[in-house]
C-alpha cells in the first residue's frame, strides 16, 4: 500500500456532491474542449482567409469527395454507443455486471465499426486519389482533426477494453469504485462523440 | 463530514517499507514528487543559465575564441571556438524554453507547488497521486528530448522559443524534437493542473474554507486553471506545425512561398499569423503561470516576517481570479506589429492596460502589509522584499510595449528582454530563492546558513540588475533583441559597451550563485537542526513534521481561523496557528 487512503475517491464530497475522479475527469475534458476549440479556430480561420482563386483557395464541396453517407453512418454509429455506454453505466448501477461487460463489449464494437468505416472507405480511397494532407489545406485539416479524433476513440477503446478484463475485478473489491471508473470513462465517451457531432457538420456538409 | 471520514482510518505505523525504486524514484507520495521536479527545475534552471552565459561571451566579443570551453562544441557549432550564428540561435531558443516550460514552471508548479500545496490545505496527500507521478515523468520525458536535441543534426530547434512560422516549418530536425518535447510538457502540465484544482476543491482540511486558504494555494489554483486551459491550444498548434513539417501541409505557410530564391514546394493558403496567435494564446497566460505562484511565494513569506496580517488578502485574491481571467484576452498585444489592424490593437492594448490594474494592487497589497510591521530581516525575506521592487520595474517598464504607439518604436529590440526578464529573473527567480530559503526546513529538518544566504542574497542583488539595467538603453538605442553580432551596425557599435557591462554581469551573477550551491548541499548535512516550526508561522504545513511522513499529519488537522493571524491583540504570542482551536 504506497497510496496513502485519499477521502473522496469512491463517496461524493458532501459539499461538492461529486467524487475526485468524476471533477477531474470534467476539468480534463475542459482542456480537450480547448484543444478542440483551438482546432476548430484553426479551420475557421483558414478557410476565412483562404484566397478566392488560385491552387491554394477553399475546394468547392463537391471537389472535397467527402460522401455525407458515409459521415452520415459514422455519426450514426457513435450515437449509438453513446447510448450503449450509458446502459453499461446503468447495468452496474442495478447491480449486473456481466451485462455491463455485455454493453462495454458493444461499446467497443461499434468503436471498432467507426474506426473501420473510416480506414477503409476514407482515408485509403482518398490516399490512394492523392488527396494526402499536403494536397491542400482542407484535406491537411480534414486528416488532422479526424485523426487526432480518432486517435481519441482509440484511446477510449483501450479504457473500456481494460475495465472489461483485467479492469473488472474491481467490482468484486469495490463495486462502487468500478461504477464510478464506468461514469467517467462514459463522460470521456460522450465528449469524443460531441466532438465528432461537430466535425461531420464542419468538414461533410458545410 | 460524514462522507469522508470513516474512509480516513490508516495507521501510519502499518505501512510496509517501500523499495528504494518505489520510495524515491516511482514514488506516488507528494513530497516526493515535489523534491523530484524541485532538484530536475533547478538542474534546468543552471543548466538555461549556462546555455546564456555562453551567448554573453558572443556578444560582448563578437567573433573571438570562447577561452577554456570554446574547444568543447565541436567543428559544427564553435570552428575553432568561435560560435556560428546557428549555433547562436539554438542556444537562444533552447535557454528560452529551459528557462519557460523546464526550470521556472516546474520549479513554481510542480516543486513548491506540489510539495507545500497539499500540506497548507491539510491534505495527506494530492487526490491523484499516480497522475501525479505521471505528471513529473511525462515532463522528464519532455526534458530528455529538449536535450537529445542538441545532438541530432543541424543542432537544437533554432527559431526562437516562439517557434515562429514559416521559420520555424523550414528549419532544420531540432524544431521536430522541440515540437515532440512540448507535447510531453504540455501532458505533464495538464495532468498535474486537474490535480491541483481537484485537491484543493476536495481535500481541503475542516474548516479550512475558501477564505482560510493561504494566498499561495489561491495562486497555485488559479495558476493550475491557466495551465489547464491554456496549453491545449499549443498542443494543438504543436500538431499542426507537425504536419506542416512532417506531412507536408500548409496551415503556417503561405502562397508562393520563396526562401533564398528557393520557391518552396507546400500547396500554400496557411497563415503564419495563426500560429502566432495560437502560440500567445497560451504564452500569455503562460507569463502569469510564471508570476502568479511567485506572488504567492512573497506573500507567504512577508506575512511571516511582518509578523502581521497581509494587508487587504481580500482584494488580493479577487485581484487574482481578474488577472488569471483577463490574461486569456491580452494576447495579441504581443502582435501589434503584425499589421492585424488598429481596431484589434486597440482592443487588445485597452485589455492590457486593464491587466496591469489587478497587478498593481496585489504589488500596492504587499507593500502596505510591511507599513509598521516588525520587520525580521532573514533570508527568505530579502529576497522577498527585493522581489517588489524589481517586480515593479518589470512590469512598469511594460506599459510602453502594451500601447501600440510606443510598442512600434521598443518591438522586439533589447527593452523587451530587459523588460520581461525584470519580472522573472528578479522577479520570479529571487521569489524561488524566497521560498527554497523559507521552505528548506521544512524538506530537511535543518535551514540553510543564513550567512552564506546573505551573500549570496546580496551580490545576486547587484549583479543582476547590472545584466538586466543596460538593456533597457540598448533597447531605446533600437538594438534588436536577436541580433548574433550588434557591432555589424554603427547603432549597435555604439552601444557595445552595455553589452559588454551586461555580459560581466551576467558571468558574475554566474559566480554569485556559487554560495547558494554550496550552502544548499551542505546544510543537507551540517545545517542547522530546527523544530517543526522555525519561523514561528500560522498556516498548516509547520502543524506537521519536519520532513512530513508519509500521509503528512500525525493526526488530521482542522481550522479554525485565516492564514495570517499574527500579533493578534490579547494573545501571548504573536502567531496564532490555523490549526489550534485556543492559544497553546
Amino acid at each position: 500500500m504506497s497510496v496513502a487512503v485519499l477521502p473522496y475517491t469512491v463517496k461524493p464530497h458532501p459539499v461538492t456532491g461529486v467524487y475526485s475522479g468524476k471533477l477531474g475527469t470534467w476539468l480534463f475534458l475542459a482542456s480537450e474542449v480547448m484543444l478542440f476549440g483551438a482546432l476548430f479556430s484553426a479551420y475557421v480561420l483558414l478557410r476565412v482567409g483562404a484566397p478566392a482563386s488560385g491552387p491554394a483557395a477553399w475546394p468547392s464541396h463537391d471537389a472535397t469527395e467527402l460522401s455525407w453517407k458515409i459521415g452520415g453512418f459514422n455519426t450514426l454509429v457513435l450515437i449509438i454507443s453513446s447510448v450503449t455506454m450509458v446502459m453499461a453505466w446503468a447495468s452496474l448501477k442495478l447491480n449486473n455486471l456481466s451485462k455491463a461487460r455485455m454493453y462495454l463489449g458493444l461499446t467497443v464494437g461499434l468503436a471498432l465499426v467507426f474506426i473501420m468505416v473510416k480506414l477503409l472507405l476514407e482515408y485509403i480511397p482518398k490516399f490512394q486519389a492523392h488527396h494526402t494532407p499536403s494536397h491542400s489545406n482542407f484535406f491537411g485539416l480534414y486528416f488532422t482533426l479526424t485523426g487526432l479524433h480518432a486517435l481519441h476513440i482509440l484511446g477510449g477503446v483501450f479504457v473500456i477494453t481494460y475495465f472489461i478484463f483485467p479492469g473488472s475485478s474491481l467490482w468484486k473489491k469495490d463495486p462502487e469504485y468500478y461504477t464510478n471508473r464506468i461514469e467517467c470513462t462514459g463522460l470521456y465517451w460522450h465528449f469524443v462523440d460531441l466532438v465528432w457531432i461537430f466535425l461531420f457538420p464542419v468538414l461533410y456538409l458545410l | 463530514m460524514s462522507g469522508g471520514h470513516h474512509d480516513h482510518h490508516h495507521d501510519h505505523a502499518h505501512h510496509p517499507e517501500l523499495s528504494f525504486w518505489r520510495k524515491y524514484l516511482f514514488s506516488v507520495d507528494h513530497k516526493t514528487i515535489g523534491i523530484q521536479y524541485a532538484l530536475t527545475a533547478l538542474v534546468f534552471l543552471f543548466l538555461g543559465f549556462c546555455l546564456m552565459m555562453m551567448m554573453r561571451w558572443q556578444l560582448a566579443y563578437p567573433g573571438k575564441v570562447m577561452p577554456v570551453i570554446g574547444n568543447l562544441f565541436g567543428e559544427g557549432n564553435m570552428p575553432g571556438g568561435v560560435m556560428l550564428p546557428e549555433f547562436y540561435n539554438a542556444l537562444g531558443a533552447m535557454h528560452g524554453t529551459i528557462m519557460v516550460f523546464l526550470g521556472v514552471v516546474p520549479m513554481l508548479v510542480g516543486g513548491f507547488g506540489n510539495y507545500v500545496m497539499p500540506l497548507q490545505i491539510g491534505a495527506p496527500d494530492m487526490s491523484f497521486p499516480k497522475i501525479n507521478m505521471a505528471s513529473y515523468w511525462a515532463f522528464f520525458v519532455g526534458g530528455v528530448v529538449m536535450l537529445i536535441s542538441f545532438f541530432v543534426p543541424g543542432g537544437a530547434a533554432n527559431s526562437g522559443w516562439t517557434s515562429y512560422a514559416p521559420l520555424s516549418v523550414l528549419a532544420t530536425r531540432g524544431q521536430t524534437f522541440w515540437l515532440l518535447g512540448m507535447v510531453f510538457l504540455i501532458t505533464s502540465s495538464l495532468l498535474g493542473s486537474v490535480n491541483f484544482i481537484v485537491t484543493i476543491i476536495q481535500l481541503r482540511a475542516k474548516g479550512l474554507d475558501f477564505f482560510r486558504l493561504p494566498f499561495f494555494v489561491w495562486a497555485q489554483f488559479v495558476t493550475a486553471f491557466l495551465l489547464l486551459l491554456a496549453f491545449p491550444p499549443l498542443e494543438g498548434a504543436a500538431v499542426l506545425q507537425l504536419m506542416d513539417r512532417l506531412a507536408g501541409t500548409s496551415f503556417f505557410m503561405p502562397e508562393g512561398l520563396v526562401v533564398s530564391g528557393v520557391p518552396q514546394a507546400y500547396a500554400g493558403g496557411g497563415s503564419p499569423l495563426l500560429w502566432q496567435h495560437l502560440f500567445w494564446f497560451l504564452a500569455h497566460p503562460e507569463v502569469y503561470v510564471l508570476i502568479l505562484p511567485a506572488m504567492g511565494i512573497v506573500a507567504e513569506v512577508i506575512a511571516n516576517n511582518t509578523r502581521k496580517p497581509l494587508w487587504g488578502y481580500r482584494p488580493m485574491v479577487y485581484s487574482l481570479i481578474f488577472l488569471g481571467f483577463m490574461s486569456f484576452i491580452v494576447w495579441a498585444h504581443h502582435m501589434f506589429m503584425t499589421g492585424m489592424g488598429t481596431k484589434i490593437s486597440a482592443f487588445f492594448a485597452t485589455t492590457t492596460m486593464i491587466i496591469s490594474i489587478p497587478s498593481v494592487i496585489i504589488l500596492t497589497a504587499l507593500v502596505i502589509s510591511l507599513y509598521r510591521g516588525c520587520i525580521r530581516f532573514n533570508v527568505p525575506m530579502l529576497f522577498a522584499l527585493a522581489f517588489l521592487p524589481m517586480f515593479a520595474i518589470g512590469g512598469l517598464t511594460g506599459l510602453p510595449l502594451g500601447l501600440p504607439a510606443s510598442d512600434i518604436h521598443l518591438h522586439d529590440t533589447y527593452y523587451v528582454i530587459g523588460h520581461f526578464h525584470y519580472v522573472v529573473a528578479p522577479g520570479t527567480i529571487f521569489a524561488i530563492f524566497a521560498g527554497i530559503y523559507h521552505w528548506y526546513p521544512k524538506v530537511t529538518g535543518r535551514t540553510l546558513n543564513s550567512a552564506l544566504g546573505k551573500i549570496h542574497f546580496f551580490l545576486s542583488f547587484v549583479f543582476i540588475n547590472v545584466v538586466f539595467m543596460p538593456m533597457f538603453f540598448q533597447g531605446m538605442a533600437g538594438v534588436s533583441r536577436r541580433l548574433y553580432d550588434q557591432t555589424m551596425y554603427a547603432h549597435g557599435d555604439a552601444v557595445q559597451s552595455l553589452t559588454r557591462m551586461s555580459s560581466w554581469g551576467a558571468w558574475m551573477l554566474g559566480l554569485s550563485q556559487l554560495p547558494f550551491i554550496l550552502n544548499f548541499f551542505m546544510s543537507l548535512a551540517a545545517g542547522r537542526k530546527v523544530n517543526q516550526n522555525p519561523w514561528e508561522a500560522t498556516t498548516l504545513e509547520w502543524a506537521a513534521p519536519s520532513p512530513p511522513p508519509h500521509g503528512n499529519f500525525a493526526t488530521v488537522p482542522v481550522v479554525y481561523r485565516g492564514p495570517y493571524e499574527y500579533s493578534v491583540p490579547g494573545t501571548q504570542k504573536d502567531f496564532f496557528p490555523q490549526h489550534l482551536a485556543t492559544e497553546a
